[in-house]
């Protein structure tokens, strides 16, 4: 086969998954039990197995306490391919892992493998602690497949990659949890696999190790297809060139990994316990009631968004301040708007009254925010109104940002401009050549 | 384009096509020897390192349990005849063959139950640690048997041509012990109760075998003799080695094709239940 990378259209499917699904049982007498009835089944060669797992047979029916930990998956994947399997825990992405590795066998549906598979679902499986680091490579490589002679020819690479030093000598009980999974990793990572799992592995290991781990698997990956479970978007966003988002064992598959992770995002967003604690909506005299609407629509990245106020107000105020502000999930306000930095003068009348203000360019990102609302008098320390935590709005990206800050440019606030050399920086619009 | 092996999962039962199961069953022990190889070396180097007394937990509790009989039958308590060769040979002798076949009982179960981990992470060969506890078995016999040569040295018992015929007798015993693991392993391996019980049915199993005592031809205890699928095994393991004439030689070969079909049975069905047991382990 040439190295050259090839086009996913013309490329071989390495992985074809079809209508699999998978049943648990939470209680574990009745996981047994049910565990001993599916034995006693596999040695009948008349049992019917499920065509779908919507099918009259015995194996797409739920028994009693039983639910399906996945339903229905179905996707396609090529050398060179990266899907990414996102969603909550418990949603079944292990599971779906599991059974693609052979680990388990569908309830329903069927996986066809091609090649050789190499999982990391679970780095130093196999370590022995009382061995040295030396002996758990061979034993651990032996286990994933490799020869006596492979492992030799490996090895140095192996150790010079989990950078453990004079470790590899010491008992593996003697090593902090990172060095095992370098150790891990490295030894898995030898295989040169054509289907490649990886769970959540790079939540561990420090930053310099897992950036020569990303550089790993990029390197891998252009010969294999890569299924990758990751909590972390940004790895999804970098690496993966669809996504799996899968919610109590329900499978949506997202051509444009952005997609996916906004459904994650917003999935996670209706989680969220209603936040009453905290909840303040006070009104003070002059004021007699307020009324404050924000868009029950999720709010797209830079806006505009738009908050109506409506007022009733007994006496009518000479100079009016509104302070506007934001609060993420982790309690830190992320932004504010303050009509006291500005030179306009906000008169109000007594009787009704409503205001409408604009925010044109939210850089938040995506997620939930509790709004802060503050209504007074100018150079007034009391408010006419105070309202803390009064509700909720959502903003929605198609950015991905590094980390919890937002995504920052709009588009017109940045140029990238060649100084030396031949660069060009071609926009869809513009395609010229110098 | 390669060749790249295809494997394909799904709930089909794969009994139907016991061609192919036949098949990958051959590769995966064919691929797998290496990793039991180096498995057992793994699990006997931290047996080594992990204990104290080391391998004299290969021979202790056989002896123990010689030690008792001998106790009572040296205090005239029990009177037990016709060993043929002194009675404190004789029992620890037998004691010793019983462990190793108590051994091969309970390995399938303790090499599923050690290796949960990687069971539950990590596509392998299973037969591998099957295999491999099969090795432990083998080698904790052989430490046995030097203990069993000191016996034999001290109490000047020569053996004659018979012995020829031990080594096939020890494997027909290994074969028997591990037919009966395999067996329990499917249940064993969800429910602990199998694991508990072993230990108990083990010991009273003992005293219904011709263990530390002669085989008899009347009574209960002859029937036992004949009809205890063991009883011909052990008796037959003794006389070769004690040269005496072989007394239950058509049993014996009975018992033996019938250990090995038994056991051929319970690979094949390990490997139809494997992926029903990891599932019920959790991971």
């Amino acid at each position: 086969m040439p190295s050259e990378p090839t086009q996913p259209s013309s490329s071989e499917i390495l992985v074809s998954v079809s209508g699999v699904s998978k049943k648990f049982c939470r209680s574990l007498k009745k996981s047994l039990w049910y565990g001993l009835q599916d034995m006693a089944g596999e040695f009948n060669p008349f049992r019917k197995a499920a065509a779908d797992s919507n099918g009259k047979s015995p194996a797409g029916t739920l028994r009693p306490g039983e639910f399906w930990a996945v339903r229905d998956v179905s996707f396609e994947l090529r050398r060179g391919e990266c899907l990414g399997l996102i969603g909550h825990n418990g949603a079944g992405k292990t599971t779906l892992l599991r059974m693609l590795n052979g680990l388990i066998s569908p309830d329903a549906g069927s996986i066809t493998m091609h090649g050789r598979v190499g999982a990391l679902i679970a780095l130093g499986a196999g370590f022995n602690p009382l061995l040295t680091g030396r002996e758990n490579v061979y034993v651990n490589a032996s286990i994933l497949g490799l020869s006596a002679r492979e492992t030799d020819e490996r090895i140095g690479e192996i150790i010079e990659f989990a950078g453990i030093g004079e470790f590899i000598d010491a008992p593996v009980q003697s090593y902090s949890s990172g060095m095992q999974v370098r150790l891990g990793f490295a030894v898995a990572t030898a295989l040169q696999p054509d289907v490649l799992i990886l769970d959540e592995i790079l939540a561990v290991g420090d930053a310099s190790f897992r950036h020569r781990c990303y550089q790993r698997i990029n390197r891998i990956m252009k010969n294999c297809a890569v299924i990758l479970v990751s909590h972390s978007m940004e790895q999804i966003a970098a690496v993966a060139r669809s996504v799996g988002f899968m919610d109590h064992g329900k499978f949506t598959l997202h051509d444009d990994p952005l997609d996916g992770i906004l459904a994650y995002n917003e999935s996670n967003a209706s989680d969220a316990p209603s936040a009453d604690g905290g909840r303040v909506f006070a009104v003070y005299p002059p004021f007699t009631d307020v009324k404050v609407h924000l868009p029950a629509e999720p709010v797209s990245y830079q806006g505009p968004m738009e908050v109506e106020v409506e007022i009733h107000s007994e006496a009518p105020i000479d100079h009016l301040v509104f302070s506007f502000s934001a609060v993420n999930r982790a309690e830190q306000t992320v932004m504010n708007w303050n009509l006291r930095n500005h030179e306009q003068k906000v008169r109000l009348p007594a009787g009704h009254t409503r205001f409408r203000f604009r925010i044109a360019c939210l850089q938040l990102h995506p997620g939930d925010y509790q709004w802060n609302l503050w209504i007074g008098p100018y150079a007034a320390i009391e408010p006419c109104l105070y309202a803390m935590r009064a509700g909720q709005f959502r903003v929605k990206s198609r950015f991905q940002p590094i980390g919890d800050i937002p995504y920052l440019p709009v588009p017109d606030s940045f140029d990238l401009i060649p100084i030396r050399g031949d660069g060009v920086v071609q926009t869809p619009q513009q395609t010229s050549h110098q | 384009m390669k060749d790249l092996p295809v494997r394909v999962y799904s709930p089909e039962p794969a009994i139907q096509h016991p061609a192919v199961m036949a098949r990958d069953l051959w590769n995966d022990l064919k691929a797998g020897r290496e990793l039991a190889w180096r498995l057992f070396i793994r699990d006997l180097s931290v047996q080594f390192r992990a204990t104290w007394l080391g391998y004299v937990w290969a021979f202790l509790p056989a002896l123990v349990s010689s030690v008792t009989f001998i106790f009572l039958q040296s205090q005239g308590i029990v009177r037990i005849e016709g060993t043929g060769i002194p009675y404190a040979a004789f029992a620890m002798m037998g004691t010793l063959l019983w462990q190793t076949f108590v051994d091969a009982i309970s390995s399938p179960l303790t090499s599923v139950s050690s290796a949960r981990s990687m069971l539950t992470k990590i596509n392998f060969p299973r037969e591998a640690i099957l295999v491999s506890g099969l090795y432990m078995v083998l080698f904790n016999f052989l430490v046995r048997l030097l203990l069993m040569v000191g016996v034999m040295a001290w109490w000047k018992i020569i053996p004659g041509p018979g012995i020829a015929f031990f080594p096939v007798a020890v494997l027909s015993l290994l074969l028997c012990g591990y037919a009966v693991g395999l067996i329990l392993l499917p249940v064993g391996s969800l429910y602990g109760d199998v694991a508990r019980g072993i230990s108990i049915v083990t010991q009273f199993w003992m005293l219904l075998t011709p263990v530390v005592y002669p085989a008899r031809t009347t009574g209960l205890a002859g029937w036992l003799a004949t009809w205890n699928p063991i009883a011909p095994i052990i008796t037959t393991a003794r006389e070769s080695l004690t040269n005496q004439p072989f007394s239950h030689m058509p049993a014996f070969w009975i018992i033996t094709v019938a250990a090995f079909v038994i056991s051929l049975a319970g690979l094949i069905a390990f490997r139809l239940v494997m992926p029903r047991i990891i599932e019920r382990m959790g991971s």
